[in-house]
């Protein structure tokens, strides 16, 4: 859920790998790893750039850019998604292999975890094959001593014919060096001479039968050998891309065909058929980075990981694993919803304070009023209620979630909730992009990328929105801190307001679930795909970081994003509720047109307007209720929460009105920049209304299903 | 066949075994060999998710979760 302006917003839809250099001389660096690595952390810390890391597969789904200068030279580094072979798998495979092999990098840099560098050494050797120009970066060597793992980095350098740099990058040890070393192998001045993995006779005499005869195609621009094994092992993207690259259809060229078929001759007569090449080929890789590993790894305590092992005992056990989850997030929200009171009325005072001030400002020079109406009353006054209805939540709220996510905990929550996934059909990483769209469903929708059956990403797409975002947090808790907070006096209070908002997203989730299930016995027909989900170490969240992180990356980039489209917002507001037709100002013939339908769903018209000009971000949708509820009412001076709850119910709010607003708020139509991501993933205008459609339809049935059974029964 | 070998989702919690044979083809063959399994590899059943499936094992040092339909498809032999 990396909510920054790279991931979000505009930025996350560029997926095209366009790099900028700002000299020839200017080195272009892959930096490649594993997932959950601290490859992000090596990232950011090299290169400034603010991008936030994920605990799971696929995180880095685009290729992100950032730029650092080291002696004389200027380096850009490029981060390539997180993958543990380059195989070829899965869609971040293929583009973590094309750019090592055709994006023409000068050098690559590989992070791998020294907690459990033997798995990490698999990416190691597959890429040595391709490129000698590698720098190894044994990153969390902190971690490893906690576990009281050493690793002899000079003995894998010997083994591997590479740099092998250690680092601890969360505080910034063996950076420098780091940088060293890529400056050395990218001026040549240090000469790699990386191991070559020897496989079994029979495909060394295959390969060796094919590699002269490409030799010539290829003009040194690739390793011959790793690309003769691919060739025989006939892999598809592969062949692909190497044509494009190389401008040169390899397939209709008779020579290299003919050799093709010659080495596949031999490795009949050896018996060995294309299962087992494969199967060779990746056990030799495998095996030789156990022998690597056993001559460079010790272990000085057998049980190094019975602290993590425990904790997933009790985090997904079987009793405890759900209410624990549901007890965590609902801890998250009391937290927030308690935390956030209090502020929030100081801030509002404080704005409203200066709002006087502007005023007398205004008086004071003499404008006239309209001037002074659209200023102050229209945007400034939206503004003010952005601020301070939705900046303590946010600032309370995003570093707790993040805190979750630094310690390792999403990934258990995908552990916990899959078998629920598998029985709707579902893939497993749909929990994963689901998480994901927590933080914002555009993100969320791009992580979509990492679920490689086009069926089951369909569908985690469409059903992303039934999980709130950020942007739609605020307004869930707005609402209940307004409404419900109020309704039930003393300590209980809290409880009541948390349970609500925790029953809200666990009733999005089921509705996720539910509607996945639906798609796919309708629409989307299948049969759930394999799935292999990684629990990573939890690692110890750096608190400082975390703040750092989540009030800058997302607190004031939502807010900034809120007020940016709060203030056109205000000023049409205030606008429509100016200007009369009649007796009634526009804003009332607009609300009017839509209560009828609106009141059905239990909502009224105002709110309804509110949800269609949030389109562009849903973060301006209780502002402009209030905005609009002002315009018509009579209430001039609101400095708290109580008579913000006497506007509500001034206008006719009852508690079936907030549970409908709440619901709605959950299940309508993806946001502006969510619709246009859908777009442009599924490649499809027919899927992204059916995006579109999907949580809107529900959120209408839903909505005036309750609201008629609680009319029905007279609850009201 | 081995009479000793099992499907792995039949490996109970806490024991070890040795990966013998992987009976899947085409893409998930190869993801479980990305996965370092390789014949021999040694793997332990760690923890079951609440709802019974999947379940969590030590592969290589990593904590991976594999789903009873991808797990059954990977023959093992216990150590006892």
């Amino acid at each position: 859920m990396g909510l920054t302006s790279q991931s979000t917003g505009a930025g996350v839809l560029e997926s095209e790998l366009k790099i900028e250099r700002s000299g020839v001389d200017d080195k272009v660096i892959a930096l490649a790893g594993n997932p959950n690595v601290g490859k992000s952390t090596v990232f950011n810390s090299l290169t400034g750039l603010n991008q936030h890391t994920g605990n799971w597969p696929g995180k880095t789904v685009t290729n992100a850019q950032g730029k650092y200068r080291h002696k004389d030279k200027n380096f850009i580094m490029v981060d390539i998604p997180g993958t543990y072979s380059l195989m070829a798998n899965s869609v971040e495979e293929e583009v973590a292999r094309d750019f090592i092999c055709f994006g023409n990098p000068d050098a690559s840099v590989i992070v791998t975890d020294a907690t459990c560098l033997e798995r990490n050494l698999n990416l190691v050797l597959q890429t040595l094959e391709i490129t000698s120009n590698v720098i190894v970066c044994v990153n969390l060597l902190d971690e490893a001593k906690r576990k009281k793992i050493s690793i002899d980095l000079k003995e894998l350098s010997n083994q591997l014919g590479v740099p092998v740099i250690g680092t601890s990058a969360r505080s910034g040890k063996g950076l420098d060096a780091l940088m060293d070393a890529v400056y050395d192998v990218t001026g040549k001045k240090a000469l790699n001479s990386p191991l070559q993995i020897i496989y079994d006779d029979a495909i060394e005499d295959a390969v060796s039968t094919l590699e002269p005869a490409i030799e010539g195609v290829l003009d040194n621009k690739l390793n011959s050998r790793w690309v003769a094994i691919k060739l025989i092992d006939g892999e598809d993207t592969l062949l692909k891309a190497l044509q494009k690259y190389l401008d040169y259809d390899i397939l209709s060229d008779d020579n290299i065909m003919q050799n093709v078929s010659k080495a596949w001759e031999k490795l009949s007569e050896a018996g060995i058929d294309h299962n087992m090449l494969r199967d060779r080929v990746v056990s030799h890789i495998v095996s030789r980075a156990e022998k690597i590993g056993s001559k460079t790894i010790s272990y000085a305590s057998e049980k190094y990981n019975r602290t993590d092992r425990n904790i997933d005992r009790i985090l997904t056990s079987r009793i405890f694993g759900i209410p624990i989850m549901i007890g965590l997030l609902g801890m998250v929200f009391w937290l927030t919803i308690t935390g956030a009171n209090y502020p929030s009325e100081m801030i509002a005072k404080f704005l409203f304070w200066l709002e006087d001030r502007f005023t007398d400002f205004f008086v004071w020079a003499g404008t006239p009023s309209w001037v002074h109406g659209l200023l102050v009353m229209g945007i400034y006054r939206t503004l003010a209620w952005v601020v301070s209805v939705m900046l303590p939540p946010m600032a309370i709220f995003f570093p707790l979630f993040t805190l979750l996510e630094d310690l390792g905990y999403l990934p258990r929550v995908a552990f916990n909730l899959d078998n629920f996934f598998k029985k709707a059909c579902a893939h497993g990483k749909q929990a994963l992009t689901m998480c994901m769209g927590f933080g914002c469903n555009a993100a969320g929708i791009i992580g979509c990328r990492i679920i490689d059956s086009p069926r089951e990403r369909l569908i985690a797409i469409i059903t992303n929105n039934f999980v709130p975002c950020n942007g739609r947090f605020p307004t869930l808790i707005a609402i209940i801190t307004m409404f419900f907070a109020g309704v039930v006096a003393g300590p209980l209070q809290s409880v009541v307001s948390t349970l609500l908002l925790t029953g809200v997203i666990v009733f999005g989730v089921f509705m996720t679930l539910l509607i996945s299930k639906i798609l796919s016995k309708t629409i989307l027909k299948g049969l759930p795909s394999s799935f292999t989900l990684e629990l990573p170490p939890y690692r110890k969240p750096q608190i400082g970081r975390v703040i750092v992180r989540s009030v800058f990356d997302r607190t004031l980039f939502v807010l900034a994003r809120a007020v940016s489209v709060a203030a056109p917002a205000g000023l049409i507001i205030w606008i429509m509720a100016n200007i009369h037709i009649g007796d009634l100002s526009l804003l009332s013939h607009c609300a009017g047109f839509l209560n009828p339908f609106a009141k059905l769903l239990g909502l009224d018209g105002y709110i309804l307007m509110a949800f269609i000009l949030g389109f562009p971000a849903n973060e301006i949708v209780i502002p402009i209720i209030i905005m609009s509820y002002m315009a018509t009412g009579n209430i001039l001076e609101l400095d708290s929460l109580d008579q913000l709850r006497e506007l509500l119910v001034s206008h006719g709010w009852t508690w079936l009105t907030a549970v409908c607003t709440m619901l709605f708020s959950l299940m309508h139509w993806p946001c502006g920049t969510t619709c246009w991501t859908i777009k442009k993933e599924s490649g499809s205008w027919k899927w992204t209304a059916v995006s579109f459609l999907v949580p809107t339809i529900t959120g209408i049935v839903i909505c005036f299903i309750f609201s008629s059974t609680v009319r029905l029964i007279s609850l009201i | 066949m081995n009479e000793k070998m099992i499907p792995l989702n039949y490996l109970p919690l806490g024991k070890k075994a040795r990966v013998k044979e992987l009976t899947s083809d085409g893409a998930i063959r190869r993801r479980m060999l990305d996965l370092g399994l390789i014949t021999d590899t040694e793997i332990e059943a760690l923890q079951r998710s609440p709802s019974g499936d999947p379940i969590a094992y030590d592969i290589r040092g990593a904590v991976i979760a594999l789903r009873s339909e991808e797990a059954s498809k990977i023959l093992v032999e216990a150590i006892y």
